[in-house]
């Protein structure tokens, strides 16, 4: 078989040549390739050491976790479906309300945040401090003040989940407002619009669809999230979860967790329909 | 201008007019519908979570007395004083933010690894068998879908209490939910240089080191980046199951009433958490510049 040259040998040089800066790196990007690798190991051993993670108690560990898996089967539901049925009406109501109340809020307060909406540059600088505070605290950590607030059961949860994704939700939001074009806007301006109808008719429905899908998306992480949280008593399915696995009753954990995966998939579903249908096609995150 | 705007007949205009008139009233109906549909289901939900605003706010006033009482007690004569008296176990509870932070950065380091081998066996563009990427999709699922403590609690009643059991837990989330980003930006990825690499007798693993990789590496990088964040994040909680971390303090905190101590706990968390936000932030801008310059 005889190969055929595209390009006679003695031009390689010259090509070579004219695409000399894919070939050549800098000694810095050398260094940087070469040591980036032993610093994510090295890292990895110096945490290690540091946390002195018990090798010796893996084997016995998984050994139960055998054990533990062997008598997930076959799932049952302990005698109370009623029980568990309930929590995850509960888990779904928490993470609906809880996202729905986080729009409301997050909304009004996003534009305050964006760059090309907000009154006074302060003003965003504040509100943009708040929302990352409040992002910053785990929505767990909401739920345990708020059972203290309100008292054991499934409010707290929605409040919880509320609060902290106001911080996100309010953040994403005006992100897709200062990423919005400024010519719509500006046209309703020229032609006599106060800076209220600009809003309305410039801005709102180019992100209207982006946001709607960011709810969406916020709606199926949050029907996740609300399955813990009511290990601390902030109800939905979390509270049967955690007292089951504490009390060694693993065929009633893996009905619960089926139960989970068959909501969340359904949820998902459901969820990737209207956010398909909302923006099309190419999903926007 | 005027005249050929004027040109319309009016029969014709008027038809447009009503047509448009309907067009916005059907909007109308729509969006009514959606509203009575989204009211139905608050009431539902409402009913479900219990929902009580009396309670609410009867209570609320424990809320913002609440971060009343948290607030530490500062003055500015005894300014450096009562900052050392806040903070009187700093260098426990710095220990203790460097545990979580070590521990998920050993776990996303897991999990990415894991995600990363599994990953190109689960994209519809570069695996043949059909069977294997839909039993790897559906494992990325399950690990993405169980919540993250309900693994911290069975790993803790397994390992018994400390970071391992942590480490573990995050690991296995971060594999699903990487798994299922890394599995998308490979199916995402230009065809040409894969064939290219294909078309001179490459094998799947030459295919994928030379034609998919070098595509796909700058937003695998950042996924991960990402991922450690959210992870320092999520590993503050982990310690109220007893899996290690600043978590254990915080709860203990919360629960016994320490008001000041939630305080100094949660302002470390918050700050430890920007710092790590900005720092990957810095780094994730870098690495997608570099993409686009190829």
């Amino acid at each position: 078989m005889s190969t055929r040259r595209i390009m006679p040998p003695d031009d390689s040089a010259a090509v070579l040549d004219r695409h000399r800066n894919l070939f050549s790196h800098s000694p810095l990007q050398r260094v940087l390739a070469f040591a980036a690798p032993f610093c994510i190991g090295g890292l990895a051993i110096f945490a290690v050491w540091w946390l002195s993670i018990p090798f010796s108690q893996i084997g016995p560990g998984l050994a139960s976790l055998g054990k533990f898996i062997a008598l997930m089967f076959p799932p049952s539901t302990g005698g109370h479906l009623d029980l568990l049925l309930k929590a995850m009406g509960e888990t779904l109501a928490i993470a609906f309300l809880g996202t729905l109340i986080a729009t409301v809020v997050a909304f009004p307060v996003s534009f305050l945040a964006a760059k090309n909406t907000a009154p006074h540059p302060t003003i965003r600088f504040a509100i943009r401090r708040c929302l990352d505070t409040i992002r910053g605290i785990d929505a767990l950590i909401w739920a345990l003040v708020f059972v203290g607030v309100v008292g054991l059961g499934p409010f707290a949860g929605i409040l919880a989940i509320a609060v902290s994704d106001t911080g996100a939700l309010g953040k994403l939001f005006s992100e897709a407002i200062e990423s919005a074009e400024e010519r719509a806007r500006e046209s309703v301006l020229a032609s006599g619009g106060t800076g209220l109808l600009a809003v309305r008719f410039g801005l709102l429905p180019q992100v209207l669809p982006i946001i709607a899908g960011q709810i969406l998306y916020y709606f199926e992480s949050n029907v996740r999230s609300a399955t813990i949280i009511g290990i601390v008593g902030a109800g939905g399915i979390g509270l049967q979860l955690s007292e089951q696995i504490r009390t060694y009753d693993f065929d009633q954990v893996a009905f619960a967790v089926i139960m989970i995966l068959v909501t969340v998939a359904f949820i998902d579903g459901i969820s990737s329909r209207l956010r398909f249908a909302i923006i099309g096609r190419r999903t926007v995150t | 201008m005027t005249s050929s705007m004027l040109s319309v007949p009016q029969a014709r205009l008027q038809a447009l007019l009503a047509g448009y008139q309907r067009e916005v009233r059907r909007r109308r109906w729509q969006s009514l519908l959606v509203l009575a549909i989204l009211a139905i289901l608050v009431a539902i939900a409402g009913r479900f979570g219990e929902v009580d605003l009396a309670n609410l706010v009867d209570n609320i006033s424990n809320f913002t007395s609440y971060f009343g009482r948290i607030m530490p007690r500062l003055t500015v004569a005894h300014f450096g004083a009562n900052v050392a008296d806040w903070y009187w176990n700093i260098t426990g509870w710095l220990k203790l933010l460097l545990d979580t932070v070590l521990i998920a950065y050993l776990a996303t380091l897991i999990g990415a690894c894991a995600a990363f081998a599994m990953a190109f066996l689960a994209a519809a563009n570069l695996a043949s068998s059909r069977w294997l990427r839909w039993c790897i999709k559906r494992v990325f699922e399950f690990c993405r879908t169980v919540p993250d403590l309900v693994f911290a609690l069975m790993f803790v009643s397994a390992f018994g209490l400390g970071p391992l059991a942590g480490v573990l837990a995050i690991a296995i989330h971060t594999f699903g939910t990487l798994g299922k980003l890394f599995t998308e930006a490979i199916e995402n990825i230009d065809m040409k240089p894969v064939e290219g690499v294909h078309s001179t007798g490459g094998r799947f693993i030459e295919t994928v080191r030379f034609g998919a990789l070098p595509q796909v590496m700058s937003s695998f990088a950042s996924y991960a980046l990402l991922r450690f964040e959210i992870n320092v994040r999520s590993g503050s909680v982990g310690g109220m199951v007893g899996a290690g971390g600043i978590g254990q303090d915080l709860f203990v905190a919360i629960r016994k009433f320490y008001y000041t101590d939630v305080s100094a706990i949660l302002l470390m968390i918050i700050v430890c958490v920007a710092i790590m936000d900005l720092v990957t932030e810095r780094i994730r801008h870098r690495l997608s510049g570099q993409d686009k310059v190829r």
